[in-house]
């Protein structure tokens, strides 16, 4: 069933399929992936409906494989996201996303007086909370929801 | 990085916090001891400050070692735009331990990441201070004799004063006893409470500086509460004077009871409790020169052979 929705937006033949992200994640998924990047067919979708999530957006990027911590990288804002690896129509590989103890680089610290706001240098987050995604600012202590959190 | 590095109270363990104290306590005895013969050491403080700078550039003083450094950040290169990395990485060339303080939080994590020479934080911003923690230890343990099985009561700010946070940190090895004693808009945050829930610490929080909080503890522990931190002024105007200590609040209070302040103190102790044997702030600011010549022989892989 749902394979036939995927279909109806576009086919993919070889390529990554991130599905089952929250609709109001998509867009700061897109950005994570660094997808403004890409020279390759991209598909993107949105407030699709999901039995699971209500409604839910989905990723596709033909004749692309990402780098794992790549895709760990959406576990920050949608834990529940699922990928695909496409190869000739086929589904290969199905996997969760899996959340990294440290995020670098990514996650802007939301406190102005933070050192790495101030700084020419990367920021750095620990999680300190799994069930709910929170994360801490290595350099002053922040601490901030991940949901909330405001990609670089 | 160096692992001798100090840049917050979490860094290091129960024993070295023990063995600190240990050494505080020999410094104390025997002050002037020139261990430090031929170090240089410098004081960076790219925000000013009176007492920690003096404390400190005392301590390596009396240590035999010599200081270079700055207090006014106006009159140094990150005036002009140097980062901060560039200036620790110049300064580790010339010394052997840098202090350092900075009104960015995070800046001393930051700086003992780009060199190899020990960093030791003096406070940066609203974050940490562990000096200060080390020197409030030493007050208690001094005191009391022990650290063990204390009830401490936290009075004023407890939801922007550092050093209750830091203090409550570290007091988690020693089975305390917390009160806080603040209004709504200054009571301690939610994530030092859980931090107590999670490790077993016992707190009670009071709105009432009250005669039965008073009464029952070993150590109060006085902070400013500050105007600039209230949103209405007319909450300030209410609360400013209900969090006082007044001499006579003090007269059923236990023999043990000592007052601890981290100072500037503006009017949250009255004058009239300076001459009580109990009042121990003044004491305690001297004690920050122990706390940190064992800090920085700590530092510096200094042992003491006593």
């Amino acid at each position: 069933m749902s394979n036939k929705k995927e279909l109806a937006v576009a086919a993919l033949q070889n390529g990554t399929v991130i599905d089952h992200i929250p609709s109001s994640m998509l867009f700061k998924a897109v950005k994570l992936l660094g997808i403004a990047q890409l020279h390759s067919h991209v598909t993107i979708g949105n407030n699709l409906s999901s039995s699971k999530l209500g409604t839910k957006g989905i990723i596709k990027v033909a004749d692309v494989n990402f780098p794992e911590a790549t895709l760990n990288r959406i576990a920050l804002i949608a834990p529940t996201a699922k990928v695909n690896v496409i190869r000739d129509f086929e589904v290969v590989e199905k996997h969760d996303v899996v959340l990294p103890d440290t995020i670098i680089g990514l996650v802007k610290c939301s406190n102005p007086k933070c050192i790495t706001n101030n700084e020419p240098m990367k920021t750095r987050f620990e999680v300190i909370d799994r069930s709910d995604v929170t994360i801490r600012c290595h350099y002053c202590g922040h601490s901030v929801k991940s949901k909330d959190a405001v990609i670089e | 990085m160096n692992s001798n590095s100090l840049v917050s109270i979490s860094d290091i363990s129960k024993d070295e916090i023990l063995g600190l104290l240990e050494q505080a306590r020999y410094f104390e005895e025997n002050p002037n001891h020139k261990i430090l013969d031929g170090k240089v050491v410098a004081t960076l403080f790219f925000e000013p400050s009176t007492r920690t700078r003096l404390s400190f550039e005392t301590a390596v003083n009396r240590l035999g070692g010599r200081v270079i450094g700055f207090s006014d950040a106006s009159t140094t290169s990150s005036s002009k735009g140097e980062t901060l990395k560039d200036t620790i990485k110049m300064v580790s060339n010339y010394v052997d331990l840098i202090i350092m303080r900075h009104y960015l939080e995070g800046a001393a994590r930051y700086a003992s990441e780009v060199t190899d020479t020990p960093v030791i934080n003096a406070g940066d911003g609203a974050n940490q201070h562990p000096t200060q923690t080390m020197l409030d230890l030493y007050s208690i343990y001094k005191t009391q004799g022990t650290l063990e099985n204390l009830t401490i009561t936290m009075v004023g700010d407890l939801k922007y004063g550092r050093t209750v946070h830091s203090l409550l940190m570290a007091m988690q090895y020693f089975n305390p006893t917390f009160r806080f004693v603040a209004c709504k808009e200054l009571e301690m945050p939610a994530e030092y409470k859980d931090f107590c829930d999670k490790n077993g610490i016992k707190y009670t929080e009071h709105t009432d500086f009250s005669a039965d909080v008073i009464n029952s503890s070993d150590i109060i522990y006085m902070t400013r509460v500050q105007r600039e931190r209230f949103t209405d002024i007319m909450e300030y105007e209410r609360v400013k004077n209900l969090y006082t200590l007044h001499n006579a609040m003090l007269d059923n209070s236990r023999d043990n009871l000592r007052i601890l302040h981290p100072l500037p103190r503006v009017n949250e102790i009255d004058y009239d409790v300076d001459d009580n044997p109990k009042a121990y702030y003044f004491q305690q600011a001297q004690n920050g020169l122990y706390a940190r010549q064992a800090i920085i022989c700590k530092a510096l892989g200094i042992e003491i052979n006593k």
